[in-house]
């Protein structure tokens, strides 16, 4: 979440100003008011500060993103294109989703007008557009960012049936597996959790690895296993919480892998990373993560990489469905130059954008068509089961106040071995309730 | 104020009946005029916010709900108050508060002496002491996260293999302490080093005399003597201790439960974007490290350093 050095503030508070007897004769009285002048001053001058656009140029479109290694090469593609109509200034975020939204959202409260295209993580859609702090996009603009775009993706764009921002690029978690340890993968957590436990009979590797640490991975894995039992998290217009009888299911499927010997000793640590390392170190037999894991594998561990393979998610009875991730444009309501930042956002995230990204960057497309472009044959040989996937991906809860639900249903899950069913699905019902009013407190 | 003790003294070195002369009246007119300049930006950069913040936790105000702001009285209070995110914060702030500052306090002692009684190198030990208050905390506290680190760091190789310190409550609750005390305390034996400075040589002189042992006039004669220098650095370093964010917020950002008062209102504050609970829990914070001093002077009868009304 969340260098910065707030809470820091009543240093000044103790610095009480030391009255001292004066030495001088009559002086004029207005003369001390003149005191406060130098201080008006340099108010003055911090508001003169600080408004730079080029002094004749093409307008300067500023853009924040998160770190992608070949948007550079992206941004000077549509600068050419864009033959002087307007110039893209590339500005990288930190590292950390958290930190990303932080500046973000802080700039935006501010009404900086120095951001115009943002790149957004998928979960801050509704709560940007109920802000207020990104524009609407409509007519041609929006007909342009719809075009050939998939379902899922285009949904995470959309708050309240309005369009607040160009997909960019989606993602899915898969299974993940060695083929010389398990044959033929399972399709439900029961099946896994049989597969581990005859692995650990066998004396093979046999960890499954999920991401089980407090934080949005432990919500990811929450939220699939609730829409793979039929259920939400929400309601759909993200107002109620809706955890009913499939939440229950879902609680019981985290808390029985994380007791079985499926789980990892350090699950409740477990992120993104350790997940692969574990199974790259071949300490697990299989994981569920996203398709990085699978370029990460062939570099890493070419000898193990021959058996490492890909099955669709697992669920619960039936199919499971996947969490969906990626990462969408928007454009700020404080830029200076709105229909310039809405025709760079575009280009930005055209097919041919979309290629670089993922052909270099390995972020998954969200327009259809990109899949069959040349050289992603061998960047996602499973591209098809991400497509697959992409159908039935569950997003998560749309809602202005996702930051809090999401802090506070990890704080509840973690750690999952201590998950008891009904108790935990009531704090979780309450805690979520407060925190769609805005009123509970967060930890 | 110094300047209205000196009129009263003047008025009633005068006898009374006669009124203080024009040219001093003009004096301290001007005087007032001198530093209102001062109290005004004062009031502007310290008072406003300060009431501005009340202000704001009696409303409910989230930025990303601008449309649904509203006068709510206490109702902040209630909800703060009764969370257990909230105690479990100032829990945490009070044991790194307490456990920190008596480490500081006993090892700040036991420097201050051995910075004051060396005789060689005295130069060279005082600045080696005074090292790591001059390193940035952020920058302190990155080298400590990562020290402790499975794969990165030198500390986390002495652990048992697998264990990740900064991911469980209480071995995180102890870096931070950690990290605190290796910090604050160089400051605390600058202080204390001070105090020291103020016992006579001639009163240890006559107590060895007397047949005092190194122990006894330790704590008969040099503890009493600089009490007020001990009760003062225990103040700032108490007021310093219960606002503890930059640690924290590096080393474990609140997780495992090892938010303080001042990372929970942060989070709150910034990134939920909650103005009315995150300034609900900085008047709190307020409050609560106003207590501090006033308990200092009406409970140990503290006084500054170099008053004379010490004890």
């Amino acid at each position: 979440m969340r260098s910065r050095t707030p809470g820091r503030g009543t240093r000044a508070a103790r610095a009480v100003p030391d009255a001292r007897q004066p030495a001088g004769g009559r002086v004029l009285p207005a003369l001390a008011a003149a005191g406060a002048l130098p201080v008006l001053a340099l108010l003055a001058l911090g508001t003169l500060a600080g408004c730079g656009s080029g002094p004749s140029g093409p307008p300067a479109v500023d853009l924040y993103n998160a770190p992608q290694e070949h948007m550079a090469q992206i941004v000077r593609r549509c600068n050419d294109a864009a033959r002087g109509a307007y110039r893209i200034r590339l500005n990288t975020l930190p590292r950390g989703a958290d930190d990303q939204r932080e500046q973000l959202v802080r700039r935006l409260a501010a009404g900086d007008h120095g951001l115009d295209v943002l790149g957004l993580d998928v979960t801050w859609t509704a709560e940007l557009a109920e802000a207020g702090w990104i524009r609407e996009w409509t007519g041609a603009h929006a007909a342009e960012a719809r075009r050939g775009t998939l379902a899922a993706p285009l949904g995470t764009a959309t708050w309240r049936g309005r369009l607040f921002a160009a997909p960019y690029n989606t993602n899915v978690q898969l299974l993940w597996y060695r083929s010389d340890l398990i044959p033929h993968p399972p399709r439900t957590w029961s099946g896994l959790m049989a597969e581990s436990a005859r692995l650990a009979r066998a004396g093979e590797p046999f960890y499954g690895e999920v991401t089980g640490a407090q934080y949005e991975g432990l919500v990811v894995w929450f939220n699939s296993l609730v829409a793979s039992a039929g259920g939400t998290i929400l309601t759909p217009d993200g107002e109620h919480v809706a955890l009913g009888p499939s939440a229950l299911a879902a609680l019981k499927v985290m808390r029985d892998f994380s007791r079985s010997k499926a789980a990892d000793p350090s699950m409740s640590n477990t992120k993104e990373d350790d997940a692969r390392l574990a199974v790259e170190a071949g300490r697990g037999a299989y994981e569920v993560n996203w398709p990085f894991v699978y370029a990460s594998m062939t570099s890493n561990r070419p000898k193990l990489a021959r058996h490492f393979r890909w099955a669709p998610y697992p669920g619960l009875n039936g199919p499971g469905r996947s969490p969906l991730g990626g990462a969408n444009f928007a454009v700020s309501r404080y830029s200076r130059h709105p229909d310039a930042a809405f025709r760079a956002a575009l280009c930005l995230r055209d097919p041919e954008s979309q290629r670089v990204a993922a052909v270099e960057d390995g972020l998954p497309p969200t327009i259809g068509t990109v899949y069959d472009a040349p050289g992603m044959d061998r960047a996602y040989p499973m591209r098809q089961t991400i497509r697959d996937a992409l159908r039935t991906a569950a997003p998560r809860p749309m809602t202005p106040t996702y930051q809090n639900v999401s802090t506070v249903t990890a704080v509840t899950l973690s750690p999952p071995r201590s998950i008891d069913p009904p108790r935990t699905l009531g704090t979780l019902r309450s805690l979520i309730g407060d925190a769609l009013e805005s009123q509970g407190v967060l930890p | 104020m110094t300047a209205g003790e000196t009129a009263r003294t003047g008025a009633d070195g005068n006898g009374g009946g006669r009124t203080v002369s024009r040219g001093a009246r003009d004096e301290r007119r001007l005087g007032l005029w001198l530093c209102a300049p001062a109290a005004v930006v004062m009031l502007l950069v310290t008072g406003w916010p300060i009431v501005y913040s009340v202000l704001l936790s009696l409303q409910r105000y989230d930025l990303r709900f601008p449309g649904r702001r509203a006068w709510i009285g206490l109702a902040n209070y209630g909800t703060v108050l009764t969370s257990g995110f909230w105690w479990n914060a100032v829990w945490v702030t009070v044991v790194v508060t307490v456990v920190s500052v008596v480490i500081e306090l006993v090892l700040g002692m036991a420097i201050a002496l051995v910075m004051y009684r060396t005789l060689t190198g005295r130069g060279l030990v005082r600045t080696a002491v005074l090292i790591p208050y001059g390193i940035v905390t952020v920058a302190a506290a990155y080298g400590w996260k990562y020290a402790w680190t499975p794969g990165t760091g030198w500390l986390a190789g002495f652990l048992p293999a697998g264990s990740a310190p900064l991911t469980q409550h209480w071995p995180a609750l102890l870096i931070i302490i950690l990290a605190e005390v290796w910090k604050t305390t160089p400051f605390m034996s600058l202080l204390l080093m001070a105090g020291l400075a103020l016992v006579p040589e001639d009163a240890l002189k006559a107590a060895a005399m007397d047949g005092a042992s190194a122990w006894q006039r330790f704590r008969l004669v040099v503890l009493p003597l600089m009490a007020p220098t001990i009760y003062a650095a225990l103040l700032f370093r108490i007021l310093d201790a219960v606002r503890i964010f930059d640690d924290i917020y590096v080393l474990t950002n609140g997780a495992q439960n090892t938010s303080s008062v001042s990372i929970i209102a942060y989070h709150n504050l910034i990134s939920g974007l909650n103005l009315g609970i995150g300034s609900t829990m900085s008047v709190l914070i307020f409050l609560g490290v106003s207590v501090v001093p006033v308990l200092f002077v009406k409970v140990l009868g503290a006084s500054a350093p170099g008053q004379d009304r010490g004890r």
